[in-house]
């Protein structure tokens, strides 16, 4: 077993609670429930001028980029800051997948190649919009999809299912058998899917004889995007708590102010106890999702477990957080208007998205040395019956 | 005298003057505490210097390295975590001399005269009857408390007593510190789930407690109780265990070592309950983290929470992990332990004991009530006992 590394940080500094104030000062002006409940329906969920100010005036775009190379030189840290405060607001902007996702797999490119690094520069900067062409399932550790080739004219073919914020994108970053390439929007077909969660739109990917500019070859493509799956998997731990974070101090503020029975319903102990141990749980969470953060951050050997840790607590938290938003709102929860909703759709499907807790609780077991049982000893072999 | 440096210096100079292979324990001991070592963040003369608490950590590795003798914080918890911390918040100097060096190289062990049959959770409901004898200058105390660990081992209690019975609950009580082989008091164990007596049933008959053992003003008790009680719960998050530390240590050995015992359904619950562990344990490193940074945080009240769910958890699938040796028991002889050592017995004695993490030092309901409250800041629930004389108090 990996030991864990010392020293480790799991608090946030003060350049960190600068970032997050200027994010959720942007967020509160731009993207307030009503905004986001107004957009998610219309066909353009994203909101493209508060990802502009995001990823251009804050520079959230570049913060795991390295400052020569266009970026802001911070680190995982930073970034899981402002995933805190984008799964607070569930916020409508391709952060996740640009910012983080499409960053790692083009820094695990080599950024002295003349294209990676002018793509880097424009994703760095904000210029340009570029997300990887993976399922938003797509788990570290799990295997690579292979549905797309490069044919014999240096064009890719085939499909992918259930990229998220395909929509937004300029530039899709795509995994094929012989590498990896960077293919313009207008070079594949989008098909929109309807997705449970209406704050990160889904799409379906066609590229029929699509023309991309290649990357890397394929054993450097296929380590960028297993880094990059492992770096969105540990941040992906702070949009969870910062999802619940939320659902907590709403659900605690509406139980103060509903009163049935002439009480407060806060007063009842049936709820405190259920909203106390929420309040464990997120704040479980945090330490969880900060350790991951810093491990990535501080590239410590045991960050794959960490991470691993991350994901198989936070995801049951965030959707735990959910629904208890939901049920003790009761009737006003149900609503369309309430943005209750919202968060649970998100945090549904987050607990889907770069692998499952039972996917990340495998993980553990591999790293921690937990082995599955094997074939029961006591069993006889099942031989063929006469 | 503030850097790590010059702590290191004086930690040197101790160890020169006092070489531990030469020096016998309590000796060593007391040398420590008179050097300020014991506890740095306590004042000068108390056994500190005054430093901030996170300094203690580089006092402790330096003096474990040279194979100095520890004070066995297990045995003493009850005096170094609630004792201590209260006599300094409420003692006079006097008191404060007298007490904490005996208390910290463990010569005195405490134990804690609070809970009663008829006061538990609603503890300022307690009846124990502390009457001044003007003329003696000494309280006379009767009454009887209960579940009170190590009262078998201890010298000294810390005592809450009703001063008057006509005020509403909480501010009738008196707190005290009383001499546990003063005439009157008497210790009967009490047997418990394990077989063993780690606590006891105390009577207190006629017991003269001198006016000077009083510790806070009369009829102040319930605020210096609360400290104690504030002590107890924190103390038990500030702890550092490495990863796999706990628990969950036994039962992830036990599943490496017998591949016949692995089943899938173990396996997903193990895996469960090693994630938790994790987190519980990165959860009281960002906790300590902030105390050492001077922000601290709320989540220490929840760390005893956690840990009492998940030791009652793991011990449990511990048990039904062994197969056939978990229908055994190592032993049931009725003994009076010193300690509560969980590592070092059997699966059954931790899923027994564990039952215990819930109910002590304030039970998982009664703490979910104070986070409610406290931390979320959920409204109380309606109460009548709050101005009504305690006399008059339903019983
Ligand atoms: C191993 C062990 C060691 C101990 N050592 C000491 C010691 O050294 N000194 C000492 O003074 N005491 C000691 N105690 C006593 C301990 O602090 C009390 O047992 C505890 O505070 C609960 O009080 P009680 O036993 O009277 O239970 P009760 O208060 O009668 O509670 C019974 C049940 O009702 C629940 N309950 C009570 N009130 C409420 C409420 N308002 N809301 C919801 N649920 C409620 C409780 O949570 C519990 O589940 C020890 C206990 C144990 C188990």
């Amino acid at each position: 077993m990996t030991s864990p590394r010392a020293p480790f940080d799991l608090l946030y500094s003060e350049t960190e609670e600068e970032l997050r104030s200027a994010v959720r000062s942007l967020l509160a002006d731009r993207c307030d429930p009503a905004s986001i409940l107004a957009r998610v329906e219309t066909d353009h969920p994203h909101d493209p001028r508060t990802w502009q100010t995001l990823a251009a005036g804050i520079g959230a775009a570049g913060l795991l980029v390295p400052e020569k190379l266009g970026g802001q030189g911070a680190s995982h840290r930073e970034a899981a800051v402002v995933l805190e405060e984008l799964g607070r607001a569930v916020a409508p902007v391709p952060y996740l997948t640009a910012g983080v996702l499409a960053a790692e797999i083009l820094l695990g490119c080599d950024p002295s190649s003349d294209a990676v690094s002018a793509l880097l520069r424009q994703v760095a900067s904000g210029e340009r919009l570029c997300v990887p062409a993976v399922p938003l399932t797509l788990a570290p550790g799990a295997p690579l999809p292979t549905g797309v080739r490069a044919t014999g004219a240096g064009t890719l073919t085939g499909s992918v299912t259930s990229v998220a914020d395909a929509a937004a994108a300029d530039v899709l970053l795509v995994l094929a058998d012989t590498g990896l390439y960077a293919v313009p929007a207008t070079e594949v077909t989008l098909t929109p899917l309807v997705p449970l969660d209406l704050t990160r739109p889904l799409a379906g990917v066609t590229l029929d004889g699509a023309a991309g500019t290649r990357l890397a070859d394929a054993a450097t493509a296929r380590a960028a995007v297993a880094g990059a799956l492992l770096s969105g998997a540990g941040l992906l731990a702070s949009e969870q708590l910062g999802l619940a974070q939320w659902c907590l101090t709403e659900t605690v503020a509406h139980v103060r102010g509903r009163h049935q029975f002439n009480r407060p319903i806060g007063s009842f102990q049936a709820l405190k106890h259920r909203l106390a141990r929420l309040w464990l749980d997120v704040a479980s969470a945090r330490a969880a999702a900060r350790a991951a953060a810093d491990a990535l951050a501080t590239g410590a050997p045991d960050t794959p477990l960490t991470v691993a840790v991350a994901q198989a607590y936070c995801s049951g938290v965030a959707v735990r957080a959910a629904e208890e938003c939901v049920q003790l709102h009761g009737g006003i929860g149900m609503t369309w208007e309430h943005p209750a909703h919202l968060y649970l759709k998100r945090a549904k499907a987050d607990s889907l998205a770069l692998g499952t807790a039972g996917h990340h609780r495998g993980l553990v077991a591999e790293f921690a040395e937990l082995p599955a049982p094997g074939p029961h000893p006591r069993t006889p072999a099942a031989g063929p019956t006469p | 005298m503030t850097t790590a440096d010059e702590l290191r210096l004086h930690v040197a100079e101790l160890l020169a003057a006092h070489p531990p292979a030469d020096t016998p324990r309590d000796d060593f001991l007391r040398a420590r505490f008179d050097a300020g070592l014991a506890w740095v963040h306590y004042p000068e003369g108390l056994g500190g210097l005054g430093v901030p608490r996170s300094l203690q950590a580089l006092v402790d590795s330096a003096l474990e390295a040279a194979g100095a003798p520890d004070n066995d914080p297990r045995r003493i918890g009850i005096g170094l975590g609630m004792a201590a911390p209260t006599i300094l918040a409420y003692g006079t100097e006097e008191q404060k001399r007298r007490f904490l060096r005996p208390l910290w190289v463990g010569e005195e062990v405490w134990c804690q005269l609070f809970s009663e049959p008829g006061a538990g959770s609603d503890l300022a409901a307690l009846g124990t009857r502390a009457v001044l004898d003007e003329a003696a200058g000494e309280w006379v105390v009767d009454g009887q408390k209960v579940w009170t660990s190590s009262a078998h081992t201890a010298r000294w209690a810390i005592l809450i007593a009703r001063t008057d019975p006509d005020l509403p609950k909480h501010q009738g009580i008196t707190y005290f510190l009383c001499d546990m082989h003063a005439p009157g008091v008497e210790v009967r164990p009490l047997r418990q789930i394990t077989g063993e007596a780690e606590f006891n049933e105390v009577f207190l008959t006629g017991v003269r407690i001198p006016d000077g053992h009083r510790l806070g003003a009369v009829g102040q008790g319930w605020a210096v109780a609360r400290t104690t009680l504030m002590n107890e719960r924190v103390s038990i998050g500030g702890m550092r265990i490495p990863r796999e530390g706990g628990m969950i240590a036994p039962v992830a050995a036990t599943w490496r070592e017998r591949p016949d015992l692995r089943t899938h359904d173990l396996h997903h619950r193990l895996l469960e309950l090693w994630v938790e562990a994790e987190v519980a344990r990165l959860t009281g490193e960002r906790l300590r983290q902030q105390l050492v940074a001077g922000q601290p945080g709320p989540e220490g009240s929840g760390m005893k929470l956690t840990f009492a769910r998940l030791n009652q958890e793991i011990s449990a699938l511990e048990v039904e992990l062994l197969g056939e040796e978990g229908l055994l028991y190592e032993d049931w002889t009725m003994r009076r332990p010193e300690i509560v050592d969980f590592t070092g017995r059997d699966a059954g004695y931790r899923y027994l004991r564990a039952k215990g993490n819930s109910i002590e030092g304030g039970t998982s309901e009664i703490l979910l009530n104070i986070v409610a409250e406290r931390v979320l800041g959920l409204p109380a629930e309606p109460r009548d006992d709050k101005d009504l004389a305690w006399k008059d108090l339903a019983r």
